[in-house]
């Protein structure tokens, strides 16, 4: 068993999601993978990488699935790395203390050096956001970036995590949600933000925001729900153009 | 275990950033490479960069795997085995070029047009274009005419401009936006990005595709129509605007030809040509002096309506009134268009309602004062904030040149061409509609050893523009511009293989292509072109196309297919340039063009194409490519030409840091440090436009004086948006029998029908052709958001994203047909068939099935293990699309094409769904015989640990 800090952290660094612009383009999957796999837990490793049934480590992933029925049907695009709970099963489970929740910002890392890789803790995760580097024999995870977040390598507003920094459609924020005046947390409080599964307890840091309501329906722009015809003069169909004869000048 | 471990949180990231230009997909984003000891640890978009402002897409992402990948070639190549098989020796690229410069010499001296060269996704379409005038051939093109040709050609000759990355919506002041069947590989970030920036402003977003995924699944409404009618449903949209009298007549009587008079003559040789003057000035009635005038003029009231007699007796009327009689017809109701459509005529006449309402009641007023073209001043800048923008779902057709011109006809009628909150033209549109340049490649234009005084492609303005023989037969092998495809501006790559195997119009003796994969996913009836490609003439043994050169980086399909491959550099070991002369990046605020800059060495013997092509160049003595005395005026290759070459005085491949010292812009002297400075600016150069040149940009006259000093165009004059086509008009007269230039008696009906003055609509030809009882389905395919035509698929990465694609079917028509997830089946059209697995959904049209493009491979092609899912899994839909359409009466084929231009009509297809037997089930088909490596292709690894390297320890 690991412990977690005491108390909550005071800073709690993650992601918020934005599930009404993400068109799930993999975009941010790729960059994580790019810079991780050279990163704080490099490599990524990919098995199989040009054969049948290829499979490699991944950090982020985007499911793409269809809630709901016919014409009612949503699209919806999710995209699921670890979410650096409060209270973290991965943490608690493990037996050497490798997975660990990190007291200053809250982040949920894997000690390398200490994971013995008995998978313990993926198999408390509930939302599956651990991976297994079979070539190393450890547990890696997403690790919210933490060698850029701080590096002083690169320039300011670069140090943001990966995938937020390459979202092409800006569904993806970072910041401090344990500061209620922080950016991510006033898009949360103004965007009904949510947690994934809150009903398990693991008190996600990471936040989703809902799709914005659709607006399909009549009346939803302001426009009616059909243009009214003039009414045609009588020398139809030309008759309907009546309405041209201003005088328009240049 | 709560403290911090020793985590590093200040690792270095590199010893060197690089800047470049992504060659990921088509969107053309600024890179910054990272490289430690020489290898490239990461790849980042460029936070500065016009395009993508710092993201980058997971293809972009995926870059350094592209760099790494196995299917790299890595010498030229000598087919030694017959065509097909794989089977090569590598040979020097002395002996490579001498054996292409043969053959291409003999062609020359004898009949230049014996050379096809296509170059596919080329990027570097100057260059290209300009060696095939310099070597004499017309038969020259890029991949334009299977990929957006109508969408161009309708944009080019309504509004001087076009969809694709040529234009924008206004992101930041649209309140409506209408999308129609967009692909995911040209302007991807800047759409998702605008896409985010409208839904945050709370504007409405409206993609109308039959598919609901990408972008479709986070708009407010999807309109998921059937394929091929978003032509109806857009006319359908003007009867409704028409008849409310919603449309900007002010608009329309400054910036269209609605108020040009034309002829009414019916039967007569200048029916339904414009009015013109003794200068041949269009005419328009002038109300306020209640005379005829000059339609151009800037002090006239112009009629919109009515009928008025020419002075010679002849009567004729406003274009606006012939286009408002033609589409206030119940033809175009609501109720026809929802028969065709399957929406309901209340969803076309509420869009209609909410298009009207957006553009008249939420109308943009920028207080942005400006000068129109006749040096008028304006207070503000009025804008109509719908736009609009298509892509494949409208070009993919063959009624999407006429589709695409009634987009543009409504957004002109709305008054949201250029306007704030519309479609706005990037530089260097517009252009003139159309414009200027013609087509080269008539009889006396080509001869033995002679150059052609002009590019093979270009704009016809009528019949005499088109490249045909005294009999109407096609010059072209392709028969771009000729009666089957008139206004084929980007020819007709497609067509090239057919054609060329059948002799028709004529054989040729080498086909020299470049990064086009026409042995598989870039051709229709893929099957076919590879039996074409290994046919052997009887009598002679010979192979029916005597000799295919081919240039490509990787082991795709094609390459087996060459009997000499030229291996290219990726785009990370080159030079390139993204030209203004070509396809720029530039933005609607700003003219902009970028550099590629070699960012790692190659480790193979592989050289750039484009510095191969001026190679051969100077082997074959091309005028422009060496000097009086023969030398090589570019010894340099590609980056001596980027630099040093000019198309104009002063005009060359690119316009930032011009001149001796790199002190101008668009016009300059060469300058020896060009390159230098733009790797300096991060390998690109952006010229600002001022507040008041930013919009209506057809009639500014500060934006068009510019235009005419950066030599976009030649004259500062008033681009005037073309509802009503008058070039159409005229092919459709020569059909009519006027006129020294008449299609043959073959063609002359077809030209008549769709040679229309005005946006038509028709059902697509495939559709029209077979029997929709036999074929109840429309079979499409989608572009994934993270893979790009074939060269994801050998990308470690991406491959585990895509590596296998299912054929989507809408629940309840596959549960109808007896379907479940999973389940094997046949697709069958009236040209072959293939069998894939089904995934069921609800997010699609009925009456639609659908899968992802270019995700099959063929077993052993790329370096993949013949066992790859790719291989035995995936599936092409092109196999079961023919080139040719079915036979007319008279038993002559068309291809598979839009009337107007050529476009090939992949979303065409219509197809039956059966289950496969039991025993067929479980991999896809048709099979091909794996093919054979070249040799020395490196081993696939087992494992890869990318990156284990960089980690400090």
């Amino acid at each position: 068993m690991t412990s977690l800090p005491q108390g909550p952290t005071t800073k709690k660094l993650g992601l918020v999601i934005d599930l009404d612009t993400c068109v799930g383009c993999h975009a941010c999957a790729v960059n994580c993978k790019e810079w991780n796999t050279g990163g704080h837990s490099a490599p990524l490793t990919d098995f199989n990488p040009y054969g049948a049934e290829t499979a490699g480590v991944w950090f982020n992933r985007i499911h793409s699935f269809e809630a709901g029925e016919g014409e009612n049907c949503r699209t919806v695009n999710f995209p699921k790395s670890c979410l650096h709970c409060e209270t973290p099963a991965c943490v608690t489970v493990c037996p050497t203390g490798a997975s660990y929740k990190r007291e200053e910002d809250g982040i949920v890392l894997v000690d390398a050096d200490l994971c013995i890789g008995c998978k313990l803790c993926s198999w408390a995760c509930p939302y599956g956001a651990r991976e297994f580097d079979e070539s190393d024999g450890v547990m890696k995870k997403c690790t919210l970036c933490i060698d850029r977040i701080y590096n002083e390598n690169l320039p300011e507003q670069e140090r943001v995590p990966a995938c937020v920094a390459t979202c092409p459609a800006s569904a993806r924020h970072f910041g401090d949600l344990g500061d209620p005046a922080s950016a991510v947390s006033r898009l949360v409080a103004e965007r009904g933000g949510f947690d994934l599964l809150p009903e398990l307890g693991y008190k996600p840091v990471n936040k989703y925001l809902p799709p914005r309501p659709r607006r399909d329906q009549p009346g939803a722009t302001g426009a009616p729900a059909a243009l009214a015809a003039l009414s045609p003069a009588q020398d139809s169909p030309s008759g309907f153009l009546g309405w041209v004869d201003r005088l328009l000048s240049r | 275990m709560t403290k911090s471990r020793n985590v590093d949180t200040s690792p270095p990231v590199s010893d060197e950033v690089r800047t470049s230009t992504c060659y990921m997909c088509a969107c053309r984003c600024g890179i910054k490479v990272h490289l430690r000891d020489g290898h490239i640890r990461y790849i980042e978009g460029n936070r500065d960069h016009p395009v993508n402002k710092g993201v980058l897409c997971a293809k972009g992402s995926a870059g350094i795997m592209q760099q790494h990948s196995p299917a790299k070639l890595r010498a030229p190549l000598l087919r030694v085995g017959e065509r097909g098989k794989g089977e090569f020796r590598e040979i020097s690229w002395d002996e490579a070029l001498a054996l292409a410069a043969k053959w291409l010499g003999d062609i020359r001296a004898s009949d230049p047009r014996k050379l096809a060269l296509f170059t596919g996704r080329d990027q570097s379409q100057a260059l290209t274009g300009w060696w095939a005038s310099q070597f004499g051939t017309p038969n020259y093109a890029a991949h334009g005419g299977f990929c957006s040709v109508n969408m161009a050609a309708a944009g080019m000759y309504t509004i001087g401009g076009a969809f694709w990355e040529f234009g924008e919506p206004d992101w930041e002041h649209t309140r409506y936006f209408l999308l129609f069947g967009c692909a995911e590989d040209h302007d991807s970030n800047p759409i998702k990005g605008g896409l985010a920036r409208i839904k945050a402003r709370g504007a409405k977003f409206v993609s109308v595709n039959p598919v609901k995924t990408g972008y479709s699944a986070i708009a407010d409404e999807w309109v998921g129509l059937r394929p091929g009618t978003d032509g109806i449903f857009v006319l359908a949209l003007i009867h409704e605007l028409l008849q409310a009298g919603k449309v900007d007549l002010d608009y329309l009587v400054r910036y269209t030809n609605a108020p040009w008079l034309v002829i009414r003559n019916p039967g007569q040789a200048d029916d339904g040509l414009f009015a013109r003057d003794g200068e041949g000035r269009p005419l328009c009635w002038d109300r306020g002096r209640n005379a005829l005038a000059n339609a151009e003029a800037a002090d006239v009231s112009p009629a919109l309506r009515g009928e008025y007699r020419l002075p010679d007796g002849r009567t004729a009327v406003p274009a606006f009134q012939i286009m408002a009689e033609r589409y206030l017809d119940p033809r175009y109701s609501p109720e026809a268009a929802a028969q065709a459509t399957g929406l309901g005529a209340d969803v076309i006449r509420r869009i209609a309602a909410e298009l009207a309402h957006a553009a008249f009641a939420e109308e943009v007023v920028l207080e942005v004062p400006w000068t129109d073209w006749a040096g008028r001043r304006q207070e503000r800048m009025i804008g109509r904030p719908v736009a609009l923008h298509a892509m494949r779902g409208i070009s993919a057709h063959s009624n999407g040149f006429h589709t695409c011109r009634a987009i543009h006809v409504l957004q002109v009628l709305l008054g949201s061409i250029d306007s704030p909150g519309g479609f706005r033209y990037r530089p260097p549109y517009p252009k003139s509609a159309p414009p200027p340049g013609r087509p080269t490649g008539h009889a006396d234009q080509v001869g033995p050893n002679q150059p052609m005084k002009g590019a093979p492609l270009g704009y016809p303005q009528g019949p005499e523009d088109l490249l045909v023989e005294a009999d109407g037969s096609p010059r072209r092998i392709d028969k771009a511009f000729s009666w089957e495809a008139p206004l084929a501006v980007h020819g007709m790559m497609h067509m090239v293989i057919t054609n060329a195997w059948k002799g028709d119009p004529y054989p040729i003796n080498t086909l020299f292509m470049f990064m086009a994969n026409m042995a598989w996913n870039s051709a229709m009836n893929t099957g076919g072109v590879q039996r074409m490609l290994t046919d052997k003439d009887p009598a002679t043994g010979e192979y029916r196309i005597p000799h295919f050169i081919y240039s490509d980086a990787y082991y795709s399909e094609t390459v087996a297919f060459a009997d000499l491959v030229l291996p290219d550099t990726t785009y990370l070991e080159r030079w390139d340039c993204i030209s203004l002369l070509d396809r720029p990046i530039c933005s609607a605020d700003a003219p902009a063009d970028a550099i590629r800059q070699p960012v790692v060495t190659p480790d193979r013997d592989v050289r750039p194409f484009q510095t191969v092509l001026l190679d051969l160049g100077v082997r074959l003595g091309l005028p422009g490519m060496v000097d009086a005395d023969g030398a090589a005026k570019y010894p340099g290759g590609y980056p001596d030409y980027i630099v040093n070459h000019e198309r104009q005085p002063g005009i060359g491949p690119l316009a930032g840091w011009r001149g001796a010292n790199g002190e101008a812009e668009g016009r300059g002297a060469p300058n020896p440090k060009q390159l230098e400075s733009y790797i300096a600016h991060g390998c690109f150069w952006e010229h600002e436009l001022s507040p008041e040149q930013r919009y209506f940009k057809h009639a500014n006259k500060a934006y068009l004086d510019f235009a005419v000093a950066m030599g976009f165009v030649a004259k500062p004059e008033p681009i005037v948006l073309q509802i009503y086509s008058e070039p159409m008009q005229k092919f459709r007269l020569a059909a009519q029998g006027f006129g020294p230039v008449q299609p043959p008696e073959i063609h002359r009906r077809r030209v008549d029908s769709y040679f229309d003055p005005l946006p038509i609509w028709y059902p697509p030809f495939e559709e029209a052709a077979v029997d929709g009882a036999a074929f109840p389905l429309h079979g499409i395919t989608q572009r994934p958001a993270a893979m790009y035509h074939s060269w994801g698929s050998q990308n470690a990465w991406l491959r585990q994203i895509h590596g296998h694609n299912r054929l989507f079917v809408n629940r309840k028509t596959g549960e109808a047909l007896g379907l479940q997830d999973d389940d094997w089946v046949y697709v069958t059209s009236h040209h072959g068939r293939v069998r894939c697995q089904v995934r069921l959904m609800a997010g699609v049209n009925p009456q639609t099935v659908w899968t992802w493009n270019a995700i099959g491979k063929r077993a052993g092609a790329w370096n993949l293990a013949p066992d790859a899912p790719e291989a035995k899994k995936g599936f092409l839909l092109n196999h079961v699309i023919s080139d040719l359409l079915p036979e007319q009466a008279g038993g002559y084929r068309y291809s598979n094409s839009d009337p107007v231009t050529g476009q090939a009509a992949w979303y065409d297809l219509k197809v039956r769904l059966e289950k496969a037997p039991a025993a067929e089930a479980g991999s896809s088909g048709p099979e091909f015989a794996p093919v054979g490596l070249p040799p020395g292709m490196p081993e696939r690894p087992k494992v890869l640990r990318y990156g284990a390297n960089f980690r400090r320890r």
